[in-house]
């Protein structure tokens, strides 16, 4: 199927391709990192995680409405970085909310999280429905955002896509540094580690886990703003995401977070180079595939936490 | 008399009573046939509870994967009535006239090879059953030897429904794709669609969910029943006293499986089409609630939660289209918050305790547990076991 | 058992009447059917809920779900047209009221809800449906209990109900015409087919391949189709970076266009310069209105309506829309195509001088709309609309401007021959 190109083609289609495999990488790892501390650490699963992006997606929208209408133009171009700032602090906000309301009475029974976090997650597109109606909305970016930085002929890099790349590397570093150095991150894996000991010591278990359940719902929120500048921002465009950010979370290994960004980019890669050589359908089963069967023989994921149980 | 006692105490016998009573009797006099075909329709559903009850609530294994084998179920039954309806004649005007209307737009100029069979009733009835069986047996047999459980069974339960929705969707030529196999008329020549036959097929449904209801309760009785509640209380001790714990959880799956497929086929026969979905994500996650809202632990209970979550579904979204969402969100919430144990727990926590002597039903062993404790079967490489968890704001 | 036979005298009447009623229980039904209070009058003779001064008629779409995104905009305009016909006095002097039901972008329950506007509301018409899916769901439904559905969107062809008019354009009305246009007015000779991968898309583009090859005579250097919802489009977009196609074909929906078009804009191809040239079927305001008129400026679309067709009809059109939902609503293809299915259906009504259904079907060939917002419409024997297609070139602020119109009203074809 090469033959009818020549030989800078081919490198530029895979340059470019792999860049789109990038792309899609950075975009599960922003998806996944939030699921994954909270499915990781705590042991619960946010089928809301998804109406918990869209709500940052739509933080980001009204954010671009209030710039335009209210604040001087020359600071629109700014309103991306007060977009992601809000989308984290009003995802999280709520995530500790629900937290506070619900989560917190099923800690002893993690799969019925799932059901009332569906539950929820069919609340929440009821009220983005109510309150932005059934269309999708618009996100207008900001002018540096849009277009590419052409580096060959055939080789354009999306600045968007570098700029998802951006967030997702200090969302991600963030959330290292958080958990292996922070005194938050610090208590989250001695709660995680030990619970009844973790509370011997002093340890308000309670506030850990209300912050850290916050924490993912706020990654969320960014992962969701981020994602205005790719995808749709729609009541009900959070479900599109679910079923792949699960299986990232599962096939990195729930409780490392190094094994999700792992998964991402094993999953990511395979997808796109797949894309290439198979139409979209068949490559997106195929994908699947491979990491239910690799997860039925290696339930574990790729990555353990090796504690004594 | 003395074993008549046994079986009424062994089956709860007056409770199914009671249920067949309403299905058989009550029901078909107080309704029209438009709303007793939606009550067979939410029956149907109610195939599905059931088997979770086993699954999930005595075995701890939870599937968001149900519509699978629904939907298998269903599309079997389903190829046989297309093949019916597309006899040479109903199909002269196409290209190539006796195939499925589908095919002939999609090019397809013979019947695939697994269609072949499908001419035969005898093999479709055995494919309702080995189908799923089969396909349930393929996607669990490495987990539960591997001893995957819990969470992340529900998430690859959740990727198999994914990949065969594709699947089903991208292979329209064989499938029927997104529209699914509609148009479904007659089954050996006998009209599927008049009202007499929408009430026979109505009674064999409800026929058909006594069979697996006995099957249900004789399963919880055996020993089986009771290996599923040890298993779902402290896995490694059952597998410690020497059992094959990965048999057993596979077997109650297939049979979950098996009563799914049995309600696709009569959702089918009864609503004259199927879907992709149904094999997708959110119906198999509807299906779980059903279960839950009716009581996990109980085979009764599934069954009136299926009824009613549908029929709360159907006059809400008559009534308030633009609201029925909250309230169905409401209801998740408010049932595994405040009733884990659904509507059979309400009953025997609230309500038969005040009932006269004579009338309370004998507590079966295997339903003792007042509060279900779920799901403490994870696996072995989970961090959080269970010991950890029941200890947490202990120290609070 | 004691009990129970304790109180068997007493019951014994009535579980005899039980008994004889189950026995009868398909005869009653069909007393029920007969005895229902039915105006007898040629107005109405089969019983449908029509009153003196009322006509209650049906409104089937998603509110709620994934496809509420395109749905809303058909609602809204039915809502309008029955506003508006009644405000004129209605249809055989009755006003129409309407039930609005909703499919919950859920097949099956569009069935059930189909089937709850027939018999239990004897609905004269439903408006509804929107997905090729939904409209196959309940199509045994129309057929099995003889209702009226005027179905709106655009769609794949190969199929003609005795109970449907099709008011949106059938496969080969919106898509020949745009080939011709491209191969003649922007001499194309290469073609990429993209598409979502469901019935519509593929069947669209296997009549465009066939014109393209075998009209056309030119050629298909790829034809690609991703799963509906799907959000990730790079791959695609450097394979047609690679191909250099004349012409891309696009019949992507939903969500999955705006990230498309947002990932297209990204990755450096310049819409406006036509190299290549994207041609849509399936972008019409209303989606353009969540890619944003800045992701997806220059590209063409074929269809045979846009918000700013020059017309006094559609001026009127529009403006009744803003006042009733807004300045900044937008109106697409297939919420005009909506807005024409509660006129059809008063033309025909008014032609049959009556509500019954089979009336209304014979009445309904040739029936014909001098006022629709497109310019004028008809109905064709085979129950789609005679009807004119046109080329949009999308612009920032989100509309389409009409570069180019069918010099004729286009045949409906559901079923052409050799393709």
């Amino acid at each position: 199927m090469f033959a009818d190109y020549t030989m800078t083609e081919l490198t530029s289609i895979f340059a470019m391709q792999g860049f789109a495999g990038l792309t899609l990488f950075s975009v599960f790892v922003l998806m996944a990192l939030g699921l994954a501390i909270i499915f990781g650490q705590m042991g619960v699963i946010n089928m809301a995680h998804g109406e918990f992006m869209i709500l940052g997606a739509y933080t980001t929208y009204l954010t671009s409405n209030v710039f335009s209408s209210y604040l001087p133009e020359s600071l629109y171009s700014l309103y991306f970085f007060v977009a992601l700032i809000l989308a984290f602090l009003a995802a999280g906000a709520l995530g500790a909310f629900i937290e506070w309301a619900m989560i917190r009475h099923l800690y002893k029974r993690p799969l019925d999280t799932l059901l009332a976090t569906w539950g929820l997650s069919l609340i929440m597109q009821q009220l983005y429905r109510t309150i932005f109606g059934p269309r999708e909305v618009g996100v207008t970016l900001p002018d540096w955002l849009m277009g590419s930085i052409a580096l060959t002929d055939m080789v354009e890099i999306p600045i968007n896509g570098l700029f998802v790349m951006a967030i997702t590397l200090v969302v991600a570093v963030g959330v290292g540094l958080t958990m292996q150095k922070s005194r938050l991150g610090k208590q989250t894996r001695a709660v995680v580690q030990n619970r009844p000991m973790a509370s011997a010591v002093g340890i308000n278990t309670a506030r850990v886990d209300r912050l850290t359940f916050a924490l993912g719902c706020g990654i969320a929120g960014i992962a969701g703003a981020a994602f205005t500048m790719i995808g749709s921002t729609g009541p009900t465009s959070g479900q599109l995401y679910i079923v792949d950010t699960f299986l990232v979370v599962v096939f990195g290994g729930a409780s490392s977070l190094v094994g999700t960004i792992a998964s991402a980019f094993t999953i990511s890669q395979a997808q796109s180079t797949m894309e290439f050589f198979l139409s979209g359908s068949m490559a997106k089963v195929l994908t699947l595939l491979v990491v239910v069967g690799i997860l039925m023989l290696r339930p574990q994921g790729l990555f353990s936490l090796k504690i004594r149980k | 008399m003395n074993f008549i006692a046994h079986l009424f105490a062994r089956y709860q016998l007056s409770h199914m009573l009671i249920l067949a009573l309403l299905l058989i009797v009550v029901l078909p006099l107080s309704m029209d046939i438009f709303r007793l075909n939606l009550i067979g329709k939410y029956l149907t559903y109610a195939f599905v509870a059931i088997g979770l009850v086993l699954c999930w609530g005595y075995g701890g294994i939870l599937s968001l994967g149900q519509g699978v084998f629904f939907g298998l179920g269903g599309y079997c039954m389903a190829m046989f009535l297309k093949l019916e309806a597309s006899s040479p004649e109903n199909t002269a005007i196409q290209t190539t006239p006796g195939i499925p209307d589908f095919m002939d737009w999609n090019q397809l100029t013979e019947l695939p090879w697994f269609w072949e069979p499908f001419h035969s009733f005898g093999f479709t009835l055995l494919a309702i059953i080995l189908v799923p069986a089969f396909f349930a047996f393929v996607v669990t047999v490495a987990m539960f030897k591997r001893r995957v459980g819990g969470v992340y069974f529900a998430i690859i339960t959740q990727a198999v429904a994914a990949i065969l929705t594709i699947l089903i969707i991208g292979q329209q030529g064989y499938t029927g794709g997104v529209n699914g196999i509609t148009d479904l008329r007659t089954l050996h020549g006998w009209d599927i669609r008049t009202d007499e036959a929408k009430y026979i097929l109505y009674f064999v449904c409800v026929a058909l969910l006594f069979v697996c209801l006995f099957i249900g309760k004789y399963v919880i009785n055996s020993k089986l029943g009771r290996l599923l509640v040890a298993m779902r209380e402290r896995e490694d001790r059952v597998r410690f006293s020497g059992y094959d714990v990965s048999a057993f959880k596979i077997f109650i799956f297939c049979l979950a499986s098996v009563f799914s497929a049995i309600g696709g086929a009569m959702f089918t026969l009864q609503i004259g089409f199927m879907s992709p979905t149904f094999v997708g994500i959110v119906p198999s996650i509807e299906m779980v609630i059903f279960c839950a809202v009716g009581g996990r632990l109980s085979l009764l209970g599934a069954v009136y939660g299926a009824l009613l979550v549908n029929a709360a579904k159907t006059s809400f979204s008559e009534s308030f289209p633009e609201l029925w969402l909250f309230a169905m969100g409401a209801l998740f919430i408010g049932v595994v918050m405040a009733f884990p144990n659904g509507l059979a727990g309400v009953w025997t926590t609230y309500i038969e305790p005040r009932l006269p002597a004579r009338l309370r039903s004998p507590v079966p062993p295997s339903t003792i547990p007042a509060v279900a404790v779920t799901t403490t079967a994870e696996t072995s490489s989970t961090p959080s076991a269970n010991p950890t968890v029941e200890h947490r704001h202990a120290g609070n | 058992m004691i009990s129970k036979s304790r109180n068997y005298d007493s019951t014994r009447g009535t579980r005899r009447t039980l008994l004889r009623r189950m026995l009868a229980i398909p005869a009653a039904l069909a007393l029920a059917h007969v005895s229902l209070p039915a105006l007898a009058d040629s107005a109405n003779s089969t019983g449908l809920a029509v009153t003196d001064s009322t006509v209650t008629v049906g409104i089937l779409h998603s509110i709620t779900g994934t496809m509420a995104i395109s749905e809303t905009g058909s609602v809204q305009a039915e809502k309008l047209a029955i506003d508006q016909i009644n405000a004129m006095g209605g249809v055989l002097g009755r006003q129409i009221v309407y039930t609005q039901e909703d499919g919950a972008s859920d097949w099956p329950t569009f069935a059930e809800k189909a089937k709850k506007l027939l018999v239990r509301d004897k609905v004269a018409a439903v408006f509804g449906c929107w997905t090729s899916a939904s409209r196959k769901a309940v199509l045994p439904v129309f057929e099995q209990y003889n209702g009226m559905l005027y179905y709106p969107t655009f769609y794949e062809g190969l199929e003609q109900s005795p109970n449907v008019i099709y008011t949106g354009q059938e496969a080969t009305q919106q898509i020949l015409e745009g080939l011709d246009w491209a191969d003649d007015a922007k001499d194309a000779k290469k073609y990429f087919l993209l598409g979502s991968d469901y019935i519509w898309p593929r069947t669209s583009n296997k009549i465009a391949r066939k014109h393209i090859e075998s009209v056309l005579g030119d050629k298909v250097v790829g034809e690609e189709y991703y799963p509906l919802g799907h959000t990730q489009f790079n791959s695609v977009i450097n394979k047609i970076k690679l191909k250099k196609p004349d012409v891309v074909f696009i019949s992507v929906v939903g969500g999955s266009n705006v990230a498309f078009y947002k990932q297209l804009k990204a990755a450096g191809i310049d819409m406006t310069k036509e190299k290549p040239l994207f041609l849509t079927i399936s972008v019409t305001e209303d989606e353009i209105l969540g890619i944003g008129g800045e992701n997806i400026d220059g590209i063409y679309a074929s269809m045979k309506y846009f918000q700013s067709l020059p017309n006094a009809n559609n001026e009127a059109f529009v403006k009744a829309f803003k006042a009733k939902y807004g300045d900044d609503i937008v109106i697409g293809d297939v919420t005009q195509a909506a807005y024409l299915g509660p006129w059809l259906w008063k033309a025909a009504v008014e032609k049959a001088g009556s509500f019954d259904i089979d009336k209304v079907r014979a009445a309904s060939p040739d029936i014909e709309l001098t006022t629709a917002p497109e310019g004028y419409v008809r109905i064709h024997d085979n129950h789609h609309l005679w009807s004119k297609t046109r080329i949009g070139h999308a612009q920032l602020d989100g509309q389409y401007k009409v570069v180019y119109e069918s010099s004729e009203l286009i045949e409906p074809n559901p079923f052409p021959e050799g393709y």
